[in-house]
């Protein structure tokens, strides 16, 4: 499966952005932990969770759960300390300190299983989101 | 996993050697994060890319008697009969009740109550699948969609648990302990039984493939 992903049409272009200097940038977080706030939606089967969940960046860590289908990673990590799938809190010390610029508004999650193709559209939907909210960068976080 | 990002080849990734569901190393040690965080950030400075960067720094290994798997000796009573599995996961799910409220405390936090559903009412529905008479499903979910977020919920709660017990278990051993000594984890596979010989295709999906682990399957496959 690996294999095919480089004959991929569109998938061949590797478009390469200078961000402004880090101690500038406001970054976002987008993971496929399949997080969200308790009273979200949970996420559905994989080959439909095309969907995302946004995370506003004042959710109390309380509110934050997991709902990924997949049961072939370890959950006792994020269950101890969601910052080892999901770095808020060290994001909002590096913005303290000023090693970056600021932290998003909002940050988003995906359950990260459909297929490429169904996922652009949500992609392309969320960089303009992102743009809206002055994201310079994003920290992907797969789990 | 490092393969998979080498054949995406996005422009920027740091590749790090950590069990999968924890890309920033280790719980609760905020500097070990940081660093990790740090490196992958440093990327956005690199002046050509595709770059797929190495991150050398390993999480400390677990203690011996982890690995050894004695890490969670939980004690159940067992004057419930044993054929009684929802019985037993009813049992089982109030003998853990005092160690999951000191977990809820000292984290401050819990990871379970997505599905809305009480521990008590979990097993309920979870026996009512194994005794052939299963419950209403979920508001606006399917039969497996309704297990699937049961169980996670009802696994969750054992794992938050086990992890405040003496010692600080392992990832792994609090694993081995719920899917070989637990009722739940027997309740789990007896399901997993049922749901994949189901008519009812959300639940062939559940049981088939997102209730016991890949490598739990493949243990259970070699004894």
């Amino acid at each position: 499966m690996l294999d095919k992903i480089k004959d991929l049409a569109g998938f061949n272009d590797r478009p390469w952005v200078k961000p402004p200097p880090l101690a500038q940038c406001r970054i976002a977080i987008v993971t496929t932990a399949g997080l969200h706030r308790k009273g979200d939606r949970p996420f559905g089967p994989s080959a439909t969770a095309t969907d995302y969940r946004v995370i506003p960046g004042d959710t109390p860590a309380a509110d934050l759960v997991m709902s990924h289908q997949s049961v072939n990673f370890d959950r006792t990590g994020f269950q101890e300390d969601y910052n080892v799938a999901f770095p808020i809190d060290r994001l909002r010390e590096l913005a303290r300190g000023k090693t970056i610029g600021s932290v998003a508004d909002y940050h988003y999650s995906f359950m990260g299983a459909a297929t490429i193709r169904k996922l652009e559209p949500k992609a392309r939907e969320l960089a303009g989101l992102l743009k809206q909210d002055r994201v310079d960068a994003v920290l992907l976080t797969p789990v | 996993m490092r393969e998979h990002t080498a054949a995406i080849n996005p422009p920027r990734a740091l590749w790090v050697p950590y069990i999968l569901g924890r890309p920033f190393g280790v719980p609760n040690d905020a500097a070990f994060q940081r660093r990790v965080l740090l490196a992958v950030l440093r990327l956005l400075e690199v002046p050509a890319g595709p770059v797929l960067a190495d991150y050398p720094e390993d999480a400390p290994p677990p203690a011996a008697d982890e690995i050894d798997g004695v890490a969670c000796p939980v004690s159940f009573d067992h004057a419930v009969d044993e054929r009684d599995l929802g019985a037993l996961l009813a049992r089982e799910i109030e003998e853990l009740a005092p160690w999951h409220d000191l977990a809820v405390q000292r984290r401050g936090r819990t990871t379970t109550g997505v599905s809305g559903v009480a521990q008590g009412e979990a097993a309920r529905i979870i026996a009512s699948c194994l005794n052939g008479a299963p419950a209403s499903n979920l508001a606006g979910m399917s039969a497996g969609e309704t297990l699937k977020i049961v169980c996670d919920d009802l696994r969750a709660y054992y794992y938050e648990a086990a992890a405040a017990r003496p010692g600080a278990p392992s990832a792994s051993a609090i694993q081995r302990w719920f899917w070989n000594d637990t009722a739940a984890g027997r309740a789990f596979l007896a399901l997993q039984k049922v749901c994949i010989a189901s008519n009812d295709k959300s639940l062939q999906v559940f049981g088939g493939n997102t209730l016991v682990p890949r490598a739990i399957m493949h243990t259970l496959a070699e004894r």
